[in-house]
């Protein structure tokens, strides 16, 4: 009790903020009136040079979202958000005509992709990877406020069928893709932030992976929230086909401001037979200051759709950031013997507050799925698990396992548990545990008797804590991400 | 007592057993020693009748009838006795309410009186005391909480209870260490009479040094590829099964 | 249910022969109650507490009270008969004939409400008074509460309608040696009761209480009741109830308690009748070193739904709670499990656990459960599990290889499981007679009557 008690002083002491991505950077915007009406929404459609089926689409979302509710049953609380208050369009300037290579970017924004550590220059990371003989190349979709400024290796992708572009481009060159599978999975009326979404979405990408073909490298795409007063939009959808296999990653970061930002974003992915998707994500937007000022509102819908037997769909993420998290990575199991996983680590300091987990919807036979959860809370923060794992009456022989975790750092704040398990087949199996508990004295002291100090002894044991969802990261991901767990909790944990 | 007939089994659709021919006399001891994956546990898994193990050709010949037309429990009230390489834990039943429940089970099928609860109290006290069986063993969940010679002993328990005709022992020396392999050797040397047969399976020569077989039979990727007396065990030992070959040569 | 309006008219109807009707405490409660109804209403699936059970079938229900059948030559429930006090209601009605108190220790005291209120209304509203009621709002929860009232209108309904019951108070350091029952049979066609059950376990003081709901010939009665337990300082109160009515009956009810320091509260319930019956207990820990065991087991067969819903409160420091829930689902029956745990910022040194299992016997069963965790304090070790699937296969082959033919074997691990919870039941009658109940449950559930007549070793 007493090293805790001591450490929790030690660490309130501290007052510096250590997020590293708070920087702003200078380019000029091409912003959108402030407010929401469909006016608005014709706007950006007009803006992106959309067909007249996807206005439609929009426009028939916004005028659902004017009839739906903001959802008030995660364990979050915030003011209410004005939603005239915002620009639901920003754009670097430069960017108005798209630039047809990584040249005409405006080198503002490469250096700002620089500094965030994201390698946009095709030839120096190609140069790069032949030096480095091993280390794997990754592709990039760079989602810079509204719009996405730069995909690399898209020649390289291309030559095998892989389709790997701006949501906008996708619009363009594969209406017919889009219009198929754009909101199959999550549909336009889902709820209210996806249907939000719908009508003011703005870019994103796209990924379709050709029969057969399994994508050489990692594809990425890395979000950034630049402009103020400027709420983020994007969608991105997947489609891996017949025996494909794809793995994504995905990275966000933004500025510290004093206002709330709101990111509304919808992913949706869609596995045919035999084809696996895995989708990691480390979540590192601005988590607000240690009273709580500022940071992103994080709402996003995500959700899978193993469509074909045998398809598998691997959620993977580490959210560390943002102010308030509310998020569900989800899979509908439809495919006889179809897999769904959800690996989460979910840290929370200062006033952070974080509802998350997943839904497992079992619909076909022998379908698997398998939900760890690692929740932390620190500080003032609060940190819930709401999970939901449906088994349908003809899901024979279905699987479940769950295991939720929570760690409790310092005594002002709180860890929450609220699965649902609805089974509805005999032969279907379902396990959930839960602990919660404080973070071990004795692995502490431990440590410390090692000549660890306290905060690196603290980190240390989260990340053992954590280790279950970290190593289901890809590496190019893991390091960053067991970085990222330890400075999250730095400041305020003992 | 048993004959076994070209006997070809699956398990997940893959052929595990390959034609295995056995005959085992009353009173004999036959022992089945192989590498591991040879099909062993299956052989005996598909003599108890468990789902999931498919037989797809020959024939299984019990004192008479056709075993694989029984259902598992029907094989046990005939005389047919698995002890079990992992014997499972049923939390929640007690050994004396299942081993009471199973004696009369038998019993009935057998055409004998059912025992009341005083006669079968002393009837398990006598058999448990011979194990080195306490009542608190006796008492307990089924396997609940015993360690692993523990469990043997309560297999070799229900067998003394059963007085099947046939006992299948399946790596009943699995996990045991030295005093408690004596123990449980006692057990079933303590059984064998010249009415009950026994098929013992191991991997190791060990147990076979305490309860010594008649025959010994060595099963290599499904099919027995050598039969011999005690002796073969002692070879066995020295050599090794390399000489028996890969999965690929059978 | 029966048109609000109709309720109006049988408020207006009933209040004034309600007994102590114009006494100005009991007046109070009763319009308090009714404005609770009116305002809360019967919870629809969109509460939160109440998503998993749908009380439409309310609707066809008689509120009207039971005309009961003349004849009360029936047998009576009893966990050691003979040797109880026991409070007997038939349809919801005390009945003085059937009921037999003995001589109760001074301090102690069992009344039928109805008794008590006829004595001395005031009184009686004031003991009534002295009860918690179950919470709709922890006053915990971050964000905006979207309405998890729970069962605000039922126990307003209850409050509208108040004239029957029993109270139970035992006195400081009284230890009563022989259990209280309060028996409820149910003889009528059709028809409801609200009894309120009051049970008031002063500091250091031991009892055990039975709590029966049983049909002797009656059908699609409604029961609503709401249960106010005050366990003080170091007291034990063991408290089990069988829910056995008819399979067309409707149970609701709702237990509230709270528990003094170093006090005890161990709670069962054995859920096995009615077309739909729910128990809801809320236990809030209030003093230091205090304890709850909650368990419930329950079997559903047909089209019948059975819901235990649970709140543990852990409002102060050093206090443990373990539940266990277990159940069979048979036929198109439905199981509700819904359990949450609460620590409070100042509960720490909490150990909290609890555990739900469900066994499914048939493609139609289901079950909907939601074990919860709300944890506001670092030094707690919390956790729950839960699980739902079918027969253990492993476990059924090695019975069948041991002769047991295979129906018995699995009436034999049905048992198995359920009695797992009866061992949750630290009284031994209690226990015993919960066993006995469970295994009758069984032979009913599978057609197999388990031997259970196993011998005692050591005797």
């Amino acid at each position: 009790m007493a090293a805790t008690e001591q450490t929790v002083e030690q660490v309130r002491a501290v007052t510096e903020q250590k997020y590293k991505y708070g920087f702003t950077t200078e380019i000029e915007s091409d912003l959108a009136p402030k407010g929401l009406n469909e006016d608005i929404v014709r706007f950006i459609s007009a803006k992106k040079g959309e067909p007249e089926w996807l206005l439609e689409w929009r426009l028939q979302a916004y005028r659902h979202w004017l009839t739906m509710e903001e959802p008030t049953w995660a364990m979050v609380d915030f003011p209410k958000i004005d939603y005239q208050d915002s620009h639901y369009y920003a754009a670097p300037k430069a960017a108005k005509d798209k630039p047809k290579s990584l040249d005409e970017v405006d080198p503002e924004l490469l250096a700002t992709y620089e500094k965030l550590g994201i390698p946009l220059k095709e030839q120096a990371i190609l140069a790069g990877v032949e030096g480095a003989g091993d280390m794997p190349a990754v592709a990039v979709d760079a989602v810079f406020d509204s719009v996405s400024v730069a995909t690399t290796f898209k020649k390289k992708l291309e030559e095998k069928g892989i389709i790997f572009c701006s949501i906008s481009e996708a619009v363009r060159e594969h209406p017919e893709l889009v219009r198929k599978y754009m909101g199959s999975v999550v549909p336009y009326s889902d709820n209210y932030y996806a249907t939000l979404n719908c009508a003011v979405f703005t870019d994103g990408s796209f990924v379709y992976i050709p029969k057969g073909v399994r994508c050489p490298m990692e594809l990425s795409t890395y979000f950034r929230i630049n402009a103020s007063n400027t709420g983020q939009f994007e969608r991105t959808l997947i489609i891996a086909d017949e025996g494909s296999y794809v793995s994504y990653l995905e990275g966000c970061t933004a500025p510290m401001r004093d206002e709330n930002q709101l990111h509304a974003a919808v992913v949706e992915l869609v596995a045919m037979d035999d084809a696996t998707i895995k989708y990691s994500t480390v979540q590192n937007w601005y988590p607000g200051d240690e009273n709580g000022k500022g940071g992103i509102y994080n709402f996003v819908t995500k959700r899978g759709a193993c469509r074909g037997k045998n398809s598998k769909i691997s959620w993977t993420q580490v959210e560390t950031g943002s102010a308030i998290t509310w998020k569900y990575p989800s899979c509908i199991l439809q495919g006889d013997n179809s897999v769904g996983e959800f690996y989460s680590v979910a840290i929370t300091n200062n006033y952070q507050q974080a509802d998350t987990g997943t839904k497992m919807i079992h619909i076909g036979k022998n379908t698997r799925s398998t939900i760890v959860a690692k929740g932390i809370s620190a500080g003032k923060a609060q940190s819930t698990y709401r999970g939901l794992v449906r088994i349908l009456p003809k899901a024979e022989g279905a699987r479940n396992y769950t295991q939720c975790d929570s760690l409790l750092i310092g005594d002002k704040c709180g860890a929450h548990t609220v699965p649902y398990i609805e089974s509805r087949n005999r032969t279907a199996r379902v396990e959930h545990e839960a602990t919660t508990a404080k973070i071990s004295e004795d692995q502490l002291f431990y440590c410390r008797a090692r000549g660890l100090s306290e905060e690196d002894a603290v980190g240390l044991i989260v990340n053992g804590f954590c280790r279950e969802v970290l190593k289901e990261l890809p590496m190019e991901f893991a390091v960053e991400a067991q970085k990222l767990v330890a400075i999250s909790l730095e400041g305020s944990v003992g | 007592m048993l004959e076994i007939r070209n006997l070809h089994a699956t398990v997940d659709g893959k052929e595990i057993l390959k034609g295995i021919n056995l005959t085992i006399n009353p009173g004999e001891v036959h022992a089945i020693m192989g590498p591991n994956g040879s099909g062993k546990s299956t052989l005996s898994y598909v003599l108890s009748g468990r789902d999931g193990y498919e037989v797809t050709e020959g024939s299984v010949t019990f004192q008479g009838k056709d075993l694989l037309a029984m259902e598992t429990e029907e094989r046990a009230a005939e005389g047919v006795f698995l002890a079990f390489q992992y014997p499972v834990e049923i939390p929640g039943v007690s050994n004396t309410t299942f081993l009471k429940t199973a004696l009369n089970a038998v019993r009935k099928h057998k055409g004998l009186p059912e025992l009341d609860a005083m006669q079968f109290l002393k009837l398990i006290r006598a058999k448990a005391k011979a194990l080195n069986m306490n009542d608190d063993m006796i008492k307990r969940a089924v396997n609940v909480g015993f360690s692993g010679g523990e469990k043997k002993r309560n297999d070799i328990l229900q067998m003394a209870m059963l007085e099947p005709s046939f006992a299948i022992l399946d790596e009943t020396d699995s996990g045991l260490d030295i005093d408690a392999l004596k123990l449980v050797a006692d057990g079933v040397n303590s059984l064998r009479s010249p009415e009950r047969s026994m098929l013992v399976i191991t991997h190791y020569q060990r147990l076979l040094s305490y309860i010594v077989p008649d025959h010994v039979h060595v099963l290599a990727y499904g099919k027995i590829v050598r039969s011999g007396g005690k002796e073969l065990a002692l070879e066995l030992e020295a050599k090794g099964y390399a000489e028996f070959g890969s999965p690929e040569a059978a | 249910m029966a048109a609000i309006a109709t309720l109006k008219d049988l408020y207006e109807t009933l209040s004034p022969g309600l007994p102590g009707a114009g006494a100005a405490g009991l007046d109070r409660l009763r319009a308090d109650g009714y404005a609770r109804f009116l305002a809360d209403g019967i919870p629809t699936t969109k509460v939160e507490g109440w998503k998993y059970t749908n009380l439409r079938d309310l609707a066809g229900v008689s509120l009207a009270p039971a005309q009961s059948a003349a004849n009360t030559d029936f047998d009576i429930p009893s966990v050691a008969p003979g040797k109880t006090h026991r409070l007997v209601f038939v349809d919801g009605v005390f009945n003085a004939a059937l009921s037999a108190v003995g001589t109760l220790p001074p301090g102690v005291t069992l009344d039928s409400l109805r008794g008590l209120i006829e004595s001395s209304p005031a009184t009686a509203a004031e003991v009534l008074e002295r009860f918690p009621a179950p919470k709709a709002d922890t006053g915990l929860r971050v964000g905006p509460n979207p309405g998890r009232g729970q069962s605000g209108g039922l126990v307003g309904l209850n409050g509208a309608f108040l004239a029957e019951g029993a109270v139970l108070t035992v006195g400081e350091g009284v230890t009563l040696a022989q259990p209280v029952e309060i028996v409820f049979v149910a003889t009528a066609a059709d028809g409801a009761w609200h009894p309120r059950l009051l049970i008031d376990v002063a500091a250091g003081a031991e009892v055990t209480v039975a709590e029966h709901h049983v049909a002797r010939g009656g059908g699609a009665t409604f029961a609503n009741i709401v249960g106010g337990v005050r366990v003080g300082e170091g007291a034990i109160l063991r408290h089990a109830k069988f829910q056995e009515e008819d399979d067309a009956a409707l149970h609701l009810a709702s237990v509230t308690a709270t528990v003094a320091a170093s006090a005890t509260y161990e709670t069962f319930v054995l859920t096995t009748g009615g077309r739909l019956a729910r128990t809801d207990v809320q236990v809030r820990l209030e003093g230091s070193g205090a304890s709850t065991r909650v368990s419930g087991a329950y079997g559903v067969d047909g089209s019948r739904h059975a819901d235990f819903t649970s709140l543990i409160d852990h409002v102060a420091a050093n206090c443990t709670s373990r539940e266990v829930v277990k159940g069979v689902i048979d036929g198109k029956g439905r199981a509700v499990f819904q359990g949450k745990i609460i620590v409070r910022p100042d509960a720490q040194k909490t150990d909290g656990h609890q555990l739900n299992r469900a066994l499914l016997l048939s493609d139609t069963a289901e079950i909907d459960a939601k074990p919860e965790l709300e944890i506001y304090a670092d030094d707690v070790k919390c956790s729950h599990g839960a699980t739902a699937g079918e027969l253990d296969e492993e476990a059924l082959f090695y019975l069948r290889a041991r002769g047991i033919p295979a129906d018995t074997a699995r009436a034999l691990l049905i048992a198995a499981f359920l009695d797992e919870v009866a061992e949750e039941i630290g009284d031994a009658h209690l226990r015993a007679y919960a066993t006995a109940r469970i295994q009758d449950r069984i032979g009913r559930l599978t057609g197999i009557t388990v031997d259970t007549d196993v011998p005692v070793l050591g005797e």
